[in-house]
C-alpha cells in the first residue's frame, strides 16, 4: 500500500464516522470520556466494549445536553451525539443554560450540518447553527473541511477546557488535505497564497469550492488567497485583519445562511478593524424545501464556484472602478 | 443559628418575607411552599462526604434558598438585604457563582436532566454522593421533564431523588384548571419510579422521608411533597396572587403578624 492510498483508508470514510473511531480510541485512554447517545445509530455497536463509557438516553436531545451538562459537572467528560438541528435549534436553550452558561466541557458532537442531509429534507438541514451556536458564551464553535480536521479537531475538543460544538456532515466529502495538516482551534488554515483577494470558506464543500474557484480564478490572472476558517469561535481575528490589510477584498463561502454565519462575523471583524470590500455567499434567508443531495442543494442555494468566481471579480471590478 | 427545626423554619419565612418587602419583591408563594423543605434538606438530609448535589430545579424559589442558606451560614444574614440590588450575588433566579449553587436554574424543566446526569456519573465510578432535585409542580409540565423521568428510570438511578412542591398553584390558577397533572403518583410509578408521599410542612416526617435510602433498589424516587402554597403565612396561603409579591409596609407588617401567630399557636 502506498502511503497515498494508506492515507485513503484512513481518513476515506464520512467525516462522522473516522469521528467515531477516533472517539473510541480518547475513551480507551481517558475513563473520564462518555459517549452519550441519542439513538443515532451504531455507537452502541462500537461502544460494546466500554459500556460503562456508554449512555443511550434515547430520543430526547433536550435532556440529552442538560444530562451532560450534569456528567460534566460531576467530573466525567461527555461527547454528546446528534443532529445539528436537534442539538442546534431543539436544544438551543439547554446549550445556552446548562453547558455554555456554565462552561463546562461538554462536547457537542453533530452530523447533518448545513445542507449535508441533502434529500432527508428541510427538517434535517441545519443551515442556521452556526448562527445559534456562535453567540454561546464561552463555546467553542468547530466545522472542519474533511475528515482529516475532523478528526484532529475531536482530539482538540477533548483538550480543551470549556465546551465545544463540532459540526460534521452527513455523507462522504473528498478529502482537502492529502497529508498531515497543522490544525489549531482559533487559527485559520491558509491552504492558498495570494494577494489580490481573500476567499474565507468553512465546512467541506464551501473550502472544495474555494480551492477550486481559487484555480479558476488563477486562469483569469488573479492570485487568491484561501483560509480555511474551521474555527469560527473564537475567529482567527488575526488572519481576516491580515487579509483585509493585504489583499483588500474578502469574500466569504459557507454551507449556512447569510443571517450571522462565518460571512456575518467576518464582516464584524473587518468593519471594526480594517473596512474592506466583502461580498457573501451562502444560502438565502428563506425556507428551502427543494429536493436535492447536498451539492445539488448548495448549487440551486447560489454556493457554488462559479458564483466565488463571480462574486470575486465583481468586487476587484469594484475595486478598479474607485 | 441553631434551634429546632421549627425555629429554623420559622426564620426561613421571616427572611423570605423581609425579602419580599424589599425593592423587587420576590416569588413569595412558592418559596414559602418550599421554606420546610429546603430547611430539612440543608439541615438534615444532604450530606458532605461525599457530597450530595442539589438542584433547586425551581429557580423561582430562591428567596427560599438564600433564607436557607443563611439560616445555615452559607451566607452572611445581611446578604439577604441585597437581593436583586446591582452588584449582589442574589439573583431572582440563582447563579452559580453564589457557593453552593452547582447549577443555576430559573428556566423550569432542566433541573431533573442536570441531576440525573450528577447521578449517572456517580453510578459510572465518580466518588460522588445521591443527587437531589426540587421541582414545582407546574414545572412538570415542561416536557423534558418527562424526557428525563425515563431515561433515569431506564438507568436504574436510585441515587437520583426528585422532590415535587406539589402546592397545586401556577401563575395563572390551579395546576388541575390549567393543565392538570393527576394522578400524579400514578404517572411517576407508571414512568417507573418509586413514589413517596409526604405532608411538605411536617419537619418530623420530612427528615425521615428525604434522607431514607430508595425505597426500591435500582429505581429513582420522587417525594411528592403535598404543600401549601404560601405556607405559614395566613394571607398569602393557597392563594393565587401569593405568586410573586412586592410586600408594601403595612402587608409586611400584617404577614409577619400572622407567620408569627401562626408559630406560637402551633407551638
Amino acid at each position: 500500500m502506498t502511503a497515498t492510498q494508506a492515507w485513503e483508508e484512513t481518513y476515506g470514510g464520512a467525516a462522522r464516522d473516522v469521528c467515531r473511531r477516533t472517539l473510541l480510541e480518547l475513551a480507551a485512554a481517558d475513563p473520564r470520556v462518555i459517549c452519550v447517545d441519542s439513538d443515532t445509530g451504531g455507537l452502541e455497536d462500537l461502544f460494546a466494549e466500554l459500556p460503562r463509557q456508554y449512555v443511550n438516553v434515547g430520543i430526547a436531545e433536550a435532556n440529552m445536553i442538560s444530562m451532560a451538562a450534569g456528567l460534566a459537572a460531576a467530573g466525567l467528560r461527555p461527547f454528546v451525539h446528534t443532529l445539528s438541528s436537534f442539538a442546534a435549534a431543539r436544544a438551543c436553550e439547554q446549550i445556552k443554560i446548562d453547558v455554555a452558561g456554565n462552561n463546562l466541557p461538554v462536547r457537542i458532537v453533530v452530523t447533518h450540518g448545513g445542507l449535508s442531509a441533502g434529500h432527508y429534507g428541510p427538517t434535517h438541514h441545519a443551515v442556521e447553527d452556526v448562527a445559534l451556536m456562535r453567540t454561546m458564551p464561552n463555546l467553542t464553535v468547530l466545522v472542519p473541511a474533511d475528515a482529516v480536521e475532523a478528526d484532529l479537531a475531536l482530539r482538540a475538543a477533548h483538550e480543551l477546557a470549556g465546551p465545544v460544538f463540532l459540526r460534521l456532515g452527513r455523507a462522504p466529502t473528498p478529502l482537502v488535505h492529502r497529508g498531515p495538516c497543522d490544525f489549531e482551534v482559533g487559527r485559520a488554515l491558509r491552504l492558498r497564497d495570494g494577494d489580490d483577494v481573500t476567499i474565507v470558506a468553512t465546512g467541506p464543500y464551501p473550502v472544495l469550492m474555494g480551492i477550486e474557484a481559487v484555480e479558476l480564478l488563477a486562469g483569469r490572472g488573479v492570485r487568491a488567497r484561501l483560509l480555511d476558517m474551521h474555527t469560527v469561535k473564537p475567529l482567527d481575528r488575526g488572519a481576516l485583519v491580515q487579509a483585509a490589510r493585504e489583499t483588500g477584498a474578502i469574500v466569504t463561502v459557507e454551507d449556512h445562511v447569510l443571517v450571522g454565519g462565518l460571512g456575518g462575523a467576518v464582516c464584524e471583524v473587518v468593519a471594526e478593524e480594517h473596512p474592506c470590500p466583502v461580498r457573501r455567499i451562502g444560502v438565502p434567508d428563506a425556507y428551502n424545501d427543494r429536493v436535492g443531495d447536498e451539492l445539488h442543494l448548495l448549487n440551486e442555494a447560489g454556493v457554488s464556484v462559479e458564483r466565488i468566481a463571480a462574486a470575486v471579480l465583481e468586487l476587484l471590478g469594484v475595486r478598479a472602478g474607485r | 443559628m441553631s434551634g429546632s427545626l421549627t425555629e429554623r423554619a420559622l426564620r426561613v419565612r421571616e427572611r423570605i418575607l423581609k425579602i419580599g418587602a424589599g425593592e423587587h419583591g420576590t416569588h413569595v408563594g412558592g418559596s414559602l411552599s418550599a421554606a420546610d423543605l429546603l430547611t430539612v434538606l440543608y439541615g438534615e438530609v444532604l450530606r458532605t462526604d461525599p457530597r450530595d448535589w442539589f438542584v433547586l430545579s425551581k429557580g423561582h424559589a430562591s428567596a427560599a434558598l438564600y433564607a436557607v442558606f443563611a439560616e445555615y451560614g452559607l451566607i452572611p444574614e445581611a446578604e439577604c438585604d441585597t437581593y436583586g440590588a446591582p452588584g449582589s450575588r442574589l439573583a431572582g433566579h440563582p447563579l452559580r457563582r453564589l457557593g453552593g449553587v452547582d447549577f443555576p436554574t430559573g428556566s423550569l424543566g432542566h433541573g431533573l436532566s442536570l441531576a440525573t446526569g450528577v447521578a449517572l456519573a456517580a453510578k459510572r465510578g465518580g466518588r460522588l454522593g445521591r443527587a437531589f432535585v426540587l421541582m414545582g409542580d407546574g414545572e412538570l409540565q415542561e416536557g423534558s421533564v418527562w424526557e428525563a423521568a425515563m431515561v433515569a428510570a431506564q438507568l436504574r438511578l436510585d441515587n437520583l431523588i426528585a422532590v415535587v412542591d406539589r402546592n397545586r398553584w401556577q401563575i395563572s390558577g390551579r395546576t388541575e384548571d390549567c393543565v392538570g397533572l393527576e394522578p400524579l403518583p400514578d404517572r411517576w410509578r407508571a414512568f417507573g419510579w418509586s413514589v413517596r408521599e409526604v405532608d411538605g410542612h411536617d419537619l418530623d416526617a420530612l427528615p425521615g422521608v428525604l434522607g431514607a435510602p430508595p425505597p426500591a433498589a435500582d429505581r429513582p424516587t420522587v417525594v411528592i411533597a403535598n404543600t401549601v402554597k404560601g405556607s405559614g403565612v395566613p394571607i398569602f396561603e393557597d392563594r393565587k396572587k401569593s405568586h410573586y409579591v412586592k410586600l408594601s409596609p403595612q402587608l409586611y407588617a400584617r404577614a409577619s403578624a400572622g407567620l408569627r401567630n401562626r408559630a406560637r399557636r402551633s407551638r
